[in-house]
């Protein structure tokens, strides 16, 4: 099919000739460059040799692993595995939860779902950052349960271990299974959790994916909560090791590129191979309010 | 098949149809327990707690002691908390009308043109996906302020002098700014680019039958359909530039001279260091009224326009 001028507000892709392409492809390579530009200067540079901390390679200057075996030194692995242990239970938890609450919401009708729904979008309304201070009281004393979380995994894991939105997107999804396989599994005489691990849970897969990149990108994100969690530096988590790597002397601009690098590789990683399923849930998300 | 479910329950004799009503209503309040018990504990006792807090003066081992509203009267008056509460309104305003800006127009731009163009739009992406803390690890290594800095060699190019960037009291909070619309950027783009989709074709030939120029296409034609998108962006960016933390705590932690303090690093140092967990928690409650007050504002001016 030819691009037609009417295709696109500005109708650009109609436009031909050597002006025309020449500006397009400044204008990608604009993009590219600056957007993703920053990005690719810590990978060449948390591999490359020069140690001056002032400037940024953006064009490799030789291939060493130093600055890597060096961050082992500086414990960097050690908070790469704990940001790992929170991330993987984090994720798994939150999983979950979303899809067990989920299922009570779109396939169920009982009194108090209007509230318990109210409840999920107060949740989302509640910015995370303004309850760090009485959150930090809570876990270091939980009330009814006497349980101290500070400097547990636990307490970097069970605050996220519900999220209105994986919810939220869950329960939409789930309210399009077809409730005709559900009343055939129950004649058959299959349970609550049989109908919803054998139906139900299979048939959510997309939207499975969806809360999973999300969620695996809102855990690998937290910033405060570690803060407020880890005050031995035994729990920190890499991002917030960052800034600790920083201020320490003895750790060279190197090693803080390398940890950098090795902070925000999973995420790119996560995106990449889920790309689909985010951008659905960004559109869905965003066009839902 | 309703039928079929009625002649089984009448099969059942009436006191295990009686026992199976009786387990029903408890089945969705047993899938809902875990998310339930987790927002009460993580989410709902601390907002209350805070919310009591914002009306003491607490003290740890002394017992806490009631003040009304001393706690708020005092982050009103106080200089640091009204200059924070500045910077966050005008890192809040800044960054959502650049992104906003950005994003529209580069959206514009590759709509059509680079809609399939794959490596484009993942490149220009990843600004979103990566961590925040290890984005300004690298912002703040781009800023450095000798001439040698990368941002600066940029524009030495350009032959601008170098900037101080993060370590001015004129240029800290810009700073951070810029690197928040880099990040934003990206998001606007991918949403308004999926708006530009639903923009009725058929309006467009029409309106190049009656002879309106590409600019008067845009703006009466492409903009008015953008319109219920650009008001949920909106929301969102100033919401997230007025709670803003790690930005600022990662890049200058308030500094140079309380220059970029904003309301959250502020409230961190408030209730982490020196302790005053009751004013914190009032700029807390502040906080969460301005961002409420905001969004129900939005909602109900898109009401009124949609009507």
């Amino acid at each position: 099919m030819t691009p037609h001028r009417f295709d696109s507000a500005l109708g650009l892709e109609a436009r031909r000739g050597p002006v025309a392409t020449v500006l397009k492809l400044l204008l990608y390579a604009g993009m590219i460059l600056v957007f993703a530009g920053p990005l690719w200067g810590l990978l060449v540079s948390a591999f490359g040799q020069t140690l001056d901390p002032t400037s940024f390679a953006l064009w490799p200057d030789g291939f060493t692993l130093e600055n890597f075996a060096q961050a082992g030194d500086k414990n960097v692995y050690g908070y790469l595995f704990n940001s790992f242990v929170v991330v993987g239970f984090g994720l798994l938890l939150q999983m979950l939860v979303s899809v067990f609450a989920a299922y009570a919401l779109a396939r169920k009708k009982f009194r108090g779902m209007t509230v318990v729904m109210l409840i999920m979008l107060a949740t989302m309304m509640l910015p995370e950052e303004i309850i760090a201070i009485p959150l930090s009281l809570v876990l270091a004393d939980m009330p009814l349960l006497d349980v101290r979380l500070i400097d547990t995994y636990a307490g970097m894991i069970l605050p996220v271990g519900a999220w209105g939105f994986s919810i939220l997107v869950m329960t939409e999804f789930m309210k399009e299974v077809p409730v005709e396989l559900e009343e055939a599994a129950r004649i058959d005489g299959a349970g609550e959790l049989r109908t919803f691990f054998t139906i139900i849970l299979p048939l959510c897969r997309p939207a499975l994916g969806v809360i999973g990149v999300f969620g695996f990108t809102m855990i690998w994100d937290q910033y405060l909560l570690p803060l407020i969690v880890a005050n031995d530096p035994g729990y920190y988590t890499l991002p917030i090791a960052l800034r600790s790597l920083r201020s320490d002397e003895e750790v060279g601009i190197g090693v803080l590129l390398a940890a950098t690098l090795l902070a925000l590789l999973p995420s790119i990683i996560a995106f990449l191979a889920f790309q689909r399923q985010f951008m659905r849930g960004l559109t869905s998300g965003a066009v839902k309010g | 098949m309703s039928m079929t479910l009625v002649r089984e329950e009448k099969r059942l004799s009436p006191h295990r149809r009686q026992a199976r009503r009786r387990g029903r209503w408890l089945v969705p309040w047993l899938f809902l327990a875990p998310a339930l018990i987790l927002f009460l504990y993580f989410k709902f006792i601390p907002m209350f707690e805070n919310l009591r807090m914002s009306f003491f003066k607490v003290q740890t081992f002394l017992g806490d002691e009631f003040v009304g509203l001393d706690n708020y009267r005092r982050i009103m008056t106080d200089d640091a908390f009204v200059s924070a509460m500045w910077h966050s309104v005008v890192l809040a305003v800044g960054t959502t009308v650049g992104s906003l800006v950005l994003g529209l127009v580069l959206a514009l731009l590759i709509e059509g043109t680079a809609r399939h163009l794959w490596f484009v739009r993942t490149a220009a992406f990843l600004p979103v996906v990566v961590t925040m803390a290890a984005v300004a690890e690298i912002w703040r290594i781009m800023y450095h302020p000798a001439e040698s800095g990368l941002i600066n060699s940029i524009i030495g190019f350009l032959t601008i002098d170098p900037q101080p960037f993060l370590s001015s009291e004129d240029s800290s909070l810009l700073s951070i700014m810029g690197m928040m619309i880099w990040r934003g950027t990206p998001y606007d783009m991918m949403i308004f680019l999926a708006g530009l989709v639903g923009v009725d074709r058929t309006l467009y030939e029409a309106a190049a039958v009656d002879g309106a120029s590409t600019w008067q296409r845009l703006w009466h034609i492409t903009l008015p359909a953008l319109r219920p998108v650009f008001w949920i962006l909106a929301t969102l960016a100033a919401i997230r530039g007025l709670r803003v933390f790690v930005e600022v705590y990662v890049l200058t932690n308030g500094g140079p001279n309380g220059s970029s303090e904003v309301l959250m690093t502020l409230i961190y140092k408030m209730g982490f260091q020196s302790n005053e967990l009751g004013v914190a928690a009032a700029g807390c409650i502040v906080l969460f009224a301005a961002t409420l007050v905001l969004t129900i504002m939005v909602q109900l001016m898109r009401r009124r326009q949609a009507s």
